[in-house]
Formats: C-alpha cells, sequence, structure tokens
C-alpha cells in the first residue's frame, strides 16, 4: 500500500472518526477509478493499439521530463526508461504520499517487428506517445495466387 | 508541531456537486507536503491540457477537475494491451482555517498540477526570542 498519513484535529467522536476512516480505506480499494501503478503492470502502464501501419504505444508518464526520458527500440522491443526526483529540501512534512518517485523501466515486446529507424516519440502533457512503423515484413500483404 | 492547519480528502464523493461528462472520471494521486509557510499539492493529471484544468475554492473546498479527451476511439481501436483507461480526473480537498485562500496559486507542467496554499499569517512558524533576566 501507499504510505499515507493526514492530521486530525477534529475529532469528536472516535467511533465516527473509526467509521469514516474505514469508509475511507475501502474507498480507496476501489481500484478501478485510482490512478496508481498496479503491481502487476509494472510502471508505467501501457495501452498498445495497432494503428495499421503503426504500432503506438502510449504511457502516462507525468511529472517526468524529456531529459529524464530515453526510449529505445532495438529489433521488436520497445525500452521506456526514465526517472521521477522526489522533492527535494528541508522543513517538509509529507501528510500525503501517493506519488511514486526514482527510476523506472519498462521493456515491452512488441506484437510486430517495427522499423527502428522511423520510431517517433512524443511526449506532452505527462502522456508519453510512441509510434512504430511496422517493418515490411510485417505489413499484411496480399499474396498473389498461381494457377497451374 | 501542532497546526491548526488540516487538509483532508472530502468524505463525500465529489461527483454530486460537479457537472459530470458522461465517461469515467478518475481520482488523481496527490502528495501533500507542509512547509514553513504553505501548503503544497502535487496532483497527476497526465494528458490534461492547461487550459482544461479547473480550480475552484469555495467554502473552504478545494476542487481541482481536469478535461481529458479521448485519445483515440475506443469503440474503433484494436488494443494489443489496455492497463488504463483514459477520462477526466476529479478530486477534492477540505481546507483547513489556516490557509489563505486568496493566495492560492496553482501551476501545470509535464501533466503534474501543483497548488501551493499559503498559511495565513497567524499560523505561520515564529521565532520566540528568550529574554535573560
Amino acid at each position: 500500500m501507499w504510505p499515507m498519513t493526514w492530521m486530525n484535529r477534529t475529532m469528536t467522536n472516535p467511533f465516527d472518526e473509526l467509521r469514516r476512516q474505514m469508509e475511507r480505506l475501502l474507498d480507496e480499494f476501489n481500484l478501478s477509478t485510482w490512478r496508481f501503478p498496479l503491481p502487476a503492470a509494472g510502471y508505467p502502464a501501457l495501452n498498445v493499439w495497432d494503428a495499421g501501419d503503426t504500432v503506438c504505444v502510449e504511457a502516462e508518464i507525468p511529472g517526468v521530463s524529456k531529459d529524464d526520458l530515453e526510449v529505445y527500440a532495438v529489433g521488436n522491443e520497445l525500452t521506456i526508461k526514465g526517472r521521477r526526483a522526489a522533492l527535494e529540501g528541508d522543513n517538509i512534512t509529507y501528510h500525503r504520499q501517493e506519488r511514486g518517485t526514482g527510476t523506472f523501466t519498462r521493456v515491452l515486446t512488441l506484437p510486430a517487428e517495427v522499423d527502428p529507424d522511423r520510431v517517433e516519440a512524443v511526449l506532452k502533457d505527462g502522456v508519453l506517445t510512441v509510434r512504430l512503423p511496422k517493418a515490411e515484413a510485417a505489413k499484411p500483404r496480399k499474396i498473389a495466387l498461381k494457377t497451374s | 508541531m501542532a497546526t491548526e492547519t488540516s487538509l483532508q480528502k472530502r468524505e463525500t464523493p465529489l461527483a454530486q456537486t460537479e457537472p459530470v461528462r458522461s465517461g469515467p472520471i478518475y481520482i488523481p494521486a496527490v502528495d501533500i507536503v507542509e512547509k514553513d509557510d504553505s501548503l503544497l499539492l502535487f496532483a497527476d493529471m497526465p494528458g490534461v491540457r492547461a487550459e482544461d484544468l479547473d480550480i475552484k475554492y469555495e467554502r473552504g473546498t478545494l476542487t481541482l477537475y481536469g478535461k481529458v479527451e479521448p485519445r483515440q476511439d475506443a469503440q474503433k481501436t484494436t488494443y494489443w494491451l489496455k492497463e488504463y483507461g483514459v477520462g477526466d480526473f476529479c478530486r477534492t480537498f477540505e481546507v483547513g482555517e489556516g490557509i489563505d485562500a486568496a493566495k492560492i496559486t496553482a501551476e501545470f507542467k509535464d501533466g503534474v498540477l501543483t497548488v501551493h496554499l499559503p498559511k495565513a499569517q497567524e499560523l505561520m512558524p515564529r521565532k520566540i526570542t528568550v529574554k535573560t533576566g
């Protein structure tokens, strides 16, 4: 779980407070609406889809600047490496810490061979989009039928 | 060091007060950090454009809303991997009285919203000089 603390100085009835905290906990377990990287999936979470001649890979990596991000495409493997810096400074107290920091690497085996020379990656508003044109060999082609 | 400054997630879902568009609404992950003179709130809202952010402070409630347009037509797209959904972000906080509401500012960079909530003057830590007699 994510380390979380919150201050509460207006506690009147301890049972009310307990109930509210339980509700909040249950609320927070509703992972479908939470944007935390699920451990099984690795970070960053990816959406990958087929756009005809291109394989598109999209990742949400808020707070990672262009300089802290590396994208490699080798063969049919895509590697996304990056780092998100932690907040620095003296005299700071975390009341809530839900956002991860540190380095991450995710390697994805692509469903098709791609042409590494024509890969394009765009980072905008915390969303990375990588467009990987399929290699000639991987594109669908029509087979001419011979008649004997 | 006890201060009266608190910033808590609202108990009731905000969907009741926000105009809800169709589609899912996601709760952004946040960090809340206290410094000597202010609270800082960081919210991950990837895919939101700065002009599509709506930050409201009303009667002690801070609401963050980020509109996100679908980036693909989900119905027509063949996904090989779909590990996250795309939709608006919304989260609400109750801001304690120790915050100087008129001086709240916000900035947005690389998909991260930063809200500065300066503490009211009377809550600022101050050094007490000890007199020797």
